[in-house]
């Protein structure tokens, strides 16, 4: 049914001692699409993004990513924005892409040092010194400047103000390659987002509610992103593969 | 960007609905190239798979064409972009007319009414004045 899936779950749980972080997820990902994982706070999509990079392993079930097991050497595959700052404080912007460039195979120097300056970035600046808003443009430019067919981010959006977002958002566009890459990213900023997906992945309680293409959701049923939530959430007891009843 | 697609018709109707106004509206003529895919993302806010989507749209209604190597271009069959400009009039006015109808306005009373409405508006704009 899914054209050509580059990320692959097989009833994959992780648990963190007594609790589990996400519970016998099974679904799949069409490439060349750009795919938000939405839900409330700890319904497990960073988890779900962190298998899927190789960061974590599951506690039981597979990942694959790009035909391949989702292990440590997928980051070879897989760019990986993270929603905390990892960023070495002392570097400088145009360091930080140098060591990039030296770490990544991938990294097209060109393209990072173009994303540099459509974001307004001075190459010269410490990224221990730079504004939240700025630091999040600097973490997209590093992220899309990789070549790598999966790019995942994790809430590129959280605690930005809403120009910054917007900026971001721009940059976004203007700079992924849908054509070889497929981006996966989590975030709360549904309404503002939507217009960028294809794709939404509904997550509660550590499970996949729905997975459901927006321009689908609105021909068919009539429903906004925020709608389907809505709906969604509030009859949480049908799984994933109960939906289609719907 | 900062465009709103907060209908839920479908993104690519709503962004192709847009693109026929401009045209009717003289804003884009007949032969204009559109912009890239990339840049109608960026421009509109949506994603280029959408974009792609809003062209082969705009090429199912015959109201644009993709010239390989050369991008996506209004139409130059003038003829269709009058028709165009009948259609979008058709489809505001049966909307008007049903909403009209559904609070219980007869025919005569919905004309009537437009051809006040027209009048009054058109001596206001004679007397300089504005609303």
């Amino acid at each position: 049914m899914k054209p050509s899936s580059i990320i692959q779950l097989e009833q994959v749980s992780k648990r963190y001692r007594f609790r589990y972080a996400v519970r016998d997820l099974t679904f799949s990902l069409p490439a060349g699409r750009i795919i938000g994982m939405i839900g409330a706070n700890g319904s497990g999509k960073s988890t779900t993004l962190k298998l899927m990079a190789g960061l974590i392993r599951p506690s039981r079930g597979r990942v694959y990513v790009y035909g391949q097991p989702a292990e440590r050497r997928i980051s070879r595959c897989v760019s990986y924005m993270s929603d905390m700052d990892p960023l070495y404080g002392f570097y400088t912007a145009a360091e930080l892409i140098s060591f990039y460039e030296r770490v990544f195979p991938d990294f097209d120097t060109a393209k990072a040092r173009e994303m540099l300056e459509f974001m307004s970035l001075q190459p010269n600046q410490r990224a221990g010194d730079l504004s939240k808003g700025n630091l999040g443009r600097l973490k997209m430019v590093l992220a899309l400047s990789r070549t790598a067919p999966v790019v995942l981010m994790d809430e590129p959006l959280s605690g930005l103000d809403p120009l910054v977002r917007q900026s971001i958002l721009k940059g976004l566009l203007s700079f992924v390659d849908l054509s070889r890459q497929t981006l996966i990213m989590s975030t709360h900023e549904v309404v503002e987002i939507e217009p960028l997906l294809d794709t939404a992945v509904l997550m509660a309680d550590g499970h996949v509610l729905d997975i459901r293409d927006i321009d689908e959701l609105r021909e068919e049923c009539g429903l906004t992103l925020v709608d389907w939530m809505a709906e969604r959430l509030s009859r949480p007891s049908t799984g994933y593969f109960g939906a289609n009843q719907a | 960007m900062g465009d709103d697609f907060r209908s839920s018709q479908p993104i690519y109707l709503q962004l192709a609905d847009r693109i026929c106004r401009e045209i009717v509206r003289g804003d884009r003529k007949a032969g204009d190239k559109l912009p890239s895919v990339r840049d109608m993302a960026v421009e509109a806010g949506v994603n280029p798979n959408t974009v792609q989507r809003v062209y082969a749209e705009l090429e199912r209604m015959q109201v644009a064409e993709t010239r390989r190597g050369q991008g996506t271009f209004v139409t130059e069959d003038v003829a269709r972009l009058r028709e165009l400009r009948e259609e979008l009039m058709h489809e505001r006015i049966a909307s008007f007319v049903r909403d009209m109808t559904e609070m219980g306005f007869r025919a005569e009373e919905i004309v009537t009414g437009v051809r006040a409405h027209m009048e009054r508006s058109l001596d206001t704009a004679q007397g300089g004045r504005t609303e």
